[in-house]
Parts: C-alpha cells; sequence; structure tokens
C-alpha cells in the first residue's frame, strides 16, 4: 500500500533544485508537484519530465497558476528572486522553504530549531557552509561562552558552485556569518567562503576556529561528537576529520562532506548538506500535515 | 596625462612580507609619501583584501576601516584603493564602511578561472561611481582565449579595466606578450599587469606588458611582498620613463618612499630564497610553504621535490591536503631509487 504523501513545488532547476528533486522521488513523504524554471530548454526540465515529473518554464507562475498542485515550495532560484516570491508565496499560504541566501525567513537548522520552524510560514536555509559549520560553533560557544571570536572557512569545488551561487556570493557570504552570529550569539564572526577550482574536484571540506583562552578540549570533543552524529542522521556523508584541537590561540575543527551523489557526484556534498536538511524540514512537515488529516 | 597608470599596492599586497603588521605611522608616512610621489591610485587594506584579516589567512594589526582612514587623511590627489575578493569581504560589512570614509577605487579579484564571482561587487562599485577594476589572480594556468573569456566577463560588469596577476612569478615575457596583446586587442577596457618575482622577472615581465598594450601597471614600493616580492614600483617608473612613456611622478620621491620608510619595516631583504624560485618554477602558489616545509621534515624529502610534484600536479590553494600524499609518495619512490630529475620532467 502506497501511502499518501504531501505535493512540493520546486521553483528553480539548476544543481539544488535537481537534487532536491531526486531526494523527493526517494521520499516516503514527499512528492513533486511541479518543478518550474525559467528556461523552456534546460536540459534539467527534460530530465524531470522524463521521470514523469510535472513541468514549467513559467517559474512561480506556475503555481500562481495552479495553486493547489503543491503545499510545499523550495525557492531554489536566486536571493534577488526570493524577495519578489517571499510575499506572493506567503499570500498562497504555501510552507515555502528558501533556499537562497535571501535572509527573509526564520534561519533554520534543523538540529537546533525545527520546531521553531515549523511554526512559521517561510524559513531560510542559510547557506551550505552555514549548514555545516553552525551546529558545531553553537557546540563551541555553549562549553565556553566567552568566545569573542569565531570564523568559519568553507571549501567548495567550483564544479558544484552554480550560477544561483556564483550571482549570491556576497549574500552567501553575509547570511553564513549573520547566522552563526544569531544562533550563537558570538560578539564577532567571520564567514570566508573559497570556490576551488582543482581537478579532480575536492570534495567539500570546512574549518572552524574560534579564539578561546582555555579550551576544555574533553567536554569539547564530546559535544562536539554528539553534533557530528546528529548532522549525520540526515547527513549521511558528514564527518569530522581534525580536532577539536588547540595552536596558537586558536581552537581549529575541520570536517568534510561527501554527499550522495544524486544530481553532481559526490564531492558536492555542499548541495548535500543544504538540501537534506531542508528536506528534513519538509518530512516532518509532511509528516504532522498527514497525521492531522 | 600619464601614458601607463601606476597602481601602487604597497600598503595592501606589501603587506604579506611584515605578516599584515602595518602600523598607524608606516600607513601614515607612506600615504604621505605616495602623495608626495604623485601616486595616481593607492591601494590599502589587508594583504588579501577587504575583510580577509582572519585566522585563515592572518590577522591585520589595524583593521582595515582604521588603515584607510589614517591613508585618506594624508591624501588630496591620490585616489585612495581597496581591493575584495568575492568570499572574503562583503557589501555590507566591509564595502559600504570603506565608501563612507571615502575610497575611491575598487579592485575586484578572483581566482582565473572564477570571473563571474565578481559580478555583484564590480556591478555595485558601478553603480556608487566608484573606479572599478576587475584582478584575475594566477593567470597563469590560463591560456590567452580562455582568460580572455574571463576578461570579458568582468569587461561586461561594468570594470574599466582588467588586470592580470602573475600570483605564482611563473611567467616569462613571451608569455606576458602573447597574453597582454590578446587581451589589449580585444577588449574594450584597459588591461593591467601585477608581477611577482621568483624568477627575477618583474621588471621584464612589466615592460612586455606595456609593449604589448598594457595600459596599468601594478607593484610595490621596493618590490615589498609575498615570498620573492612584486614590481619594484620605483625601478620600474624609472624603467618606463627611459624607455620615453610620459608619467608625471616624482621618481626621486618614490626611491625616498623606498628607501627613507619601507626599508625601515622589512623584517629581511626581499631576495629570491630556492623556495620561492621553486614555486616559480614550478607555478604554485607561495602561501604552500609552510605546509610544503612540514611535509618535507616528516617525510624527509626535499621541499623543492614536494613543489616541482604540485605543480605537475596543478595543485592549487585549498589542496593543502595532497601535500602530505604527494610527499609519502616522494618518499616512496627515493626508496625505490627512481633516478627521475623532477625539474626536467616539468619543463
Amino acid at each position: 500500500m502506497t501511502r499518501k504523501k504531501v505535493r512540493v513545488g520546486i521553483i528553480g532547476t539548476g544543481n539544488i533544485g535537481s537534487d532536491l528533486l531526486i531526494k523527493i522521488l526517494r521520499s516516503e513523504w514527499l512528492k513533486c508537484g511541479i518543478f518550474t524554471g525559467q528556461n523552456p530548454l534546460s536540459q534539467n526540465i527534460r530530465r524531470a519530465k522524463n521521470l514523469g515529473v510535472p513541468t514549467s518554464a513559467e517559474s512561480l507562475n506556475a503555481i500562481l497558476k495552479n495553486p493547489k498542485c503543491c503545499d510545499i515550495v523550495f525557492d531554489a532560484t536566486t536571493a534577488e528572486s526570493h524577495l519578489k516570491h517571499a510575499p506572493i508565496l506567503n499570500k498562497l499560504n504555501k510552507f515555502t522553504i528558501d533556499m537562497t541566501p535571501s535572509g527573509v525567513g526564520k534561519m533554520c537548522i534543523p538540529i537546533i530549531n525545527m520546531e521553531d520552524c515549523l511554526k512559521v510560514k517561510n524559513i531560510n536555509m542559510i547557506s551550505c557552509g552555514g549548514q555545516d559549520t553552525t551546529p558545531i560553533v553553537k557546540a563551541i560557544v555553549d562549553v565556553h561562552p566567552e568566545t569573542q571570536y569565531v570564523e568559519i572557512v568553507a571549501h567548495i569545488a567550483s564544479k558544484s558552485a552554480g550560477i544561483g551561487t556564483r550571482d549570491n556570493i556576497d549574500e552567501y557570504t553575509q547570511t553564513t556569518c549573520d547566522g552563526i552570529r544569531l544562533f550563537t550569539h558570538v560578539p564577532r564572526a567571520k564567514a570566508i567562503i573559497i570556490l576551488n577550482p582543482a581537478e579532480p574536484p575536492i570534495i567539500m571540506h570546512n574549518t572552524i576556529f574560534a579564539q578561546i583562552t582555555n579550551p576544555n578540549l574533553k567536554l569539547l570533543k564530546s559535544r562536539i561528537t554528539d553534533v557530528v552524529n546528529k548532522i549525520r542522521s540526515y547527513v549521511p556523508g558528514y564527518k569530522l576529520t581534525l580536532g577539536p584541537i588547540f595552536e596558537n590561540g586558536r581552537l581549529i575543527v575541520m570536517n568534510e562532506v561527501e554527499g550522495s551523489g544524486d544530481f553532481l557526484p559526490k564531492y558536492a556534498g555542499n548541495l548535500d548538506i543544504i538540501n537534506c536538511a531542508a528536506i528534513a524540514v519538509a518530512e516532518e512537515y509532511a509528516r504532522r500535515k498527514l497525521k492531522a488529516s | 596625462m600619464n601614458d601607463i597608470l601606476i597602481i601602487d599596492s604597497t600598503l595592501r599586497d606589501g603587506s604579506h612580507a611584515i605578516r599584515h603588521q602595518f602600523d598607524k605611522q608606516t600607513i601614515r608616512k607612506y600615504a604621505s609619501g605616495a602623495e608626495k610621489a604623485k601616486i595616481p591610485i593607492l591601494i590599502v587594506g589587508h594583504g588579501n583584501g577587504l575583510g580577509a584579516s582572519s585566522l585563515q589567512l592572518g590577522l591585520s594589526k589595524l583593521s582595515d576601516s582604521q588603515m584607510l582612514k589614517i591613508a585618506k587623511g594624508q591624501l588630496k590627489k591620490t585616489r585612495l584603493g581597496v581591493f575584495l575578493i568575492p568570499g572574503f569581504g562583503t557589501i555590507k560589512n566591509d564595502l559600504e564602511p570603506a565608501i563612507k570614509i571615502g575610497v575611491d577605487v575598487l579592485m575586484v579579484a578572483s581566482h582565473c578561472t572564477e570571473a563571474n564571482i565578481t559580478r555583484q561587487h564590480i556591478e555595485y562599485g558601478v553603480k556608487k561611481r566608484l573606479e572599478v577594476y576587475g584582478v584575475l589572480m594566477m593567470s597563469h594556468m590560463l591560456g590567452a582565449k580562455d582568460l580572455l573569456v574571463q576578461a570579458e566577463l568582468m569587461q561586461s560588469y561594468g570594470a574599466m579595466g582588467v588586470v592580470i596577476m602573475d600570483s605564482a612569478g611563473a611567467y616569462l615575457p613571451e608569455d606576458v606578450t602573447k597574453k597582454i596583446s590578446v587581451l589589449a586587442n580585444k577588449l574594450k577596457i584597459d588591461v593591467g599587469f601585477h608581477a611577482h618575482n621568483n624568477l627575477g622577472m618583474t621588471i621584464a615581465n612589466s615592460v612586455a606588458a606595456v609593449r604589448a598594450g598594457a595600459k596599468i601597471i601594478d607593484g610595490t614600493s621596493r618590490g615589498l611582498g609575498a615570498g620573492a616580492g612584486n614590481c619594484q614600483l620605483e625601478v620600474i617608473v624609472a624603467v618606463l620613463l627611459k624607455m620615453g612613456y610620459k608619467l608625471d611622478l616624482d621618481l626621486f620621491q618614490l626611491m625616498d618612499n623606498s628607501e627613507k620608510i619601507i626599508a625601515n619595516i622589512m623584517i629581511k631583504p626581499q631576495e629570491i630564497s630556492s623556495v620561492s624560485l621553486t614555486s616559480g618554477l614550478a607555478g604554485v602558489f607561495s602561501g604552500f610553504a609552510p605546509h610544503v616545509k612540514m611535509a618535507a621534515e616528516r617525510f624527509g624529502v626535499d621541499m623543492r621535490d614536494i613543489l616541482i610534484e604540485l605543480g605537475r600536479k596543478k595543485i592549487v590553494a585549498g589542496q593543502e591536503d595532497i601535500i602530505v600524499d604527494i610527499a609519502a609518495n616522494l618518499k616512496q619512490r627515493k626508496k625505490a631509487g627512481s633516478e627521475e630529475n623532477p625539474i626536467e620532467a616539468l619543463i
């Protein structure tokens, strides 16, 4: 017997949107009601059509014309576009998961604030770097509330950064930094994003630095390991590669994310970490909706 | 008035040589000296640009804003500029405050294959009526045709010029001639060159660039910069004057800036060490040096062998983890008694 599923719309048919689609096709709780972009010649739209997914090249208009096609909307366009989409999706009463770094909706890191996010209509997934590093920064600051400065460096393979990411590089950097400050209340934070053109492409990896004078490495290790295990429940390829170690007044933690290889190859862990987080929220929303009905 | 636009990056790229520790007095003195020398554009800030003061790359002694304010106080005709690599600085945190301080010039840089990450910042600078230039770093890794494609993107975003950076100090003059002439012929905007001295070629390469049609030369006083250093400003200006170019600059003042200000703050002479030389030969990122040193010591292999191998594999910054792999492999090869000469293999 097949379970009833909640329908979702995906606006934006680039790397993020196409990877979300594959994950949704696998989901027990979600199905795709519309996969909609701007370019009628898009290969990604054609691929989706071949998979039997309803598609459109009218972007948000496809949902406006047929509002019943979905209850949840993933916006995987650009920060600029989401500013226009957000009020319309709000009027249509869609639970909106913004994949762009627009900063419009409530910032969401599932293992930190999933419950609060399910109470609002527009949530923002910050950025891949934010999803990856914020929970670890929070663990560090929880152990050491006196921390004055943290810094994260996200290394992403060039090939995994589509035009949306590139057009939004400024919002991406700013939103990642703002997210860290919001969730941890650390006085000063910095986010650095490096697109790496190396061939073969590098696996997404991230470094977290914190300025702490006297770190409790044992407690930090155990708290960080807990966080890593929680993230692994929805991003299996997430792992700690170094630390926490203390060197020259800096606490250092490194991790990498191997993707599941859904739309892009496994090096693109950045797609996985943000998309898996978004799917985790959407599935929870769907589960509750189906239970209630 | 000037045939060639001179961009002075001493208070930006030069800071690598002193681990980003420019103090108030040096900035004040140098900015005043640049004004006296009639330098058209003075770039100021962390060595890697706005927002790059970090645990990852090294913290500046002073914030970008502090440095810019001090420099601005000394400048009248000389335009104050900033450098920004998208992914480090942001519009809100870094560019807006810099514009408030009175910055006139913005240089937006990316790795040579990633020009499309500079669109937002170039367009923003143009909108704010800044004089905006694009910069393509590590440009030796791309051929002329591909470099042109990237430079055209920057042109399409509204940049007034594109500066080609020889970050690894890997160019020979004929490489410069080939690439700059393609860009100068095909672009509607000016082309510039920023040299590094790993192969002792900064002056020769800058001359080749100008002969091939470059209208912008970027250098630093006394060649101050990371590793082997940059194109020595007072020298290239003297050479260009000797070649007959019109430059409305005070050459003796440039020499004084070098001798009386910069010489006093240098930790060591700007010489070409064997590691810098090998990096230039192999065309690898100069920032690898500390990692390579560690790996060399750990596995008992020569640093230079590792650098050559990094160059052959086209390893770029951010792939530091591969250094250990290479060192381990070299050790095994050494054990097996292979007689291969890595430098010959590279050339």
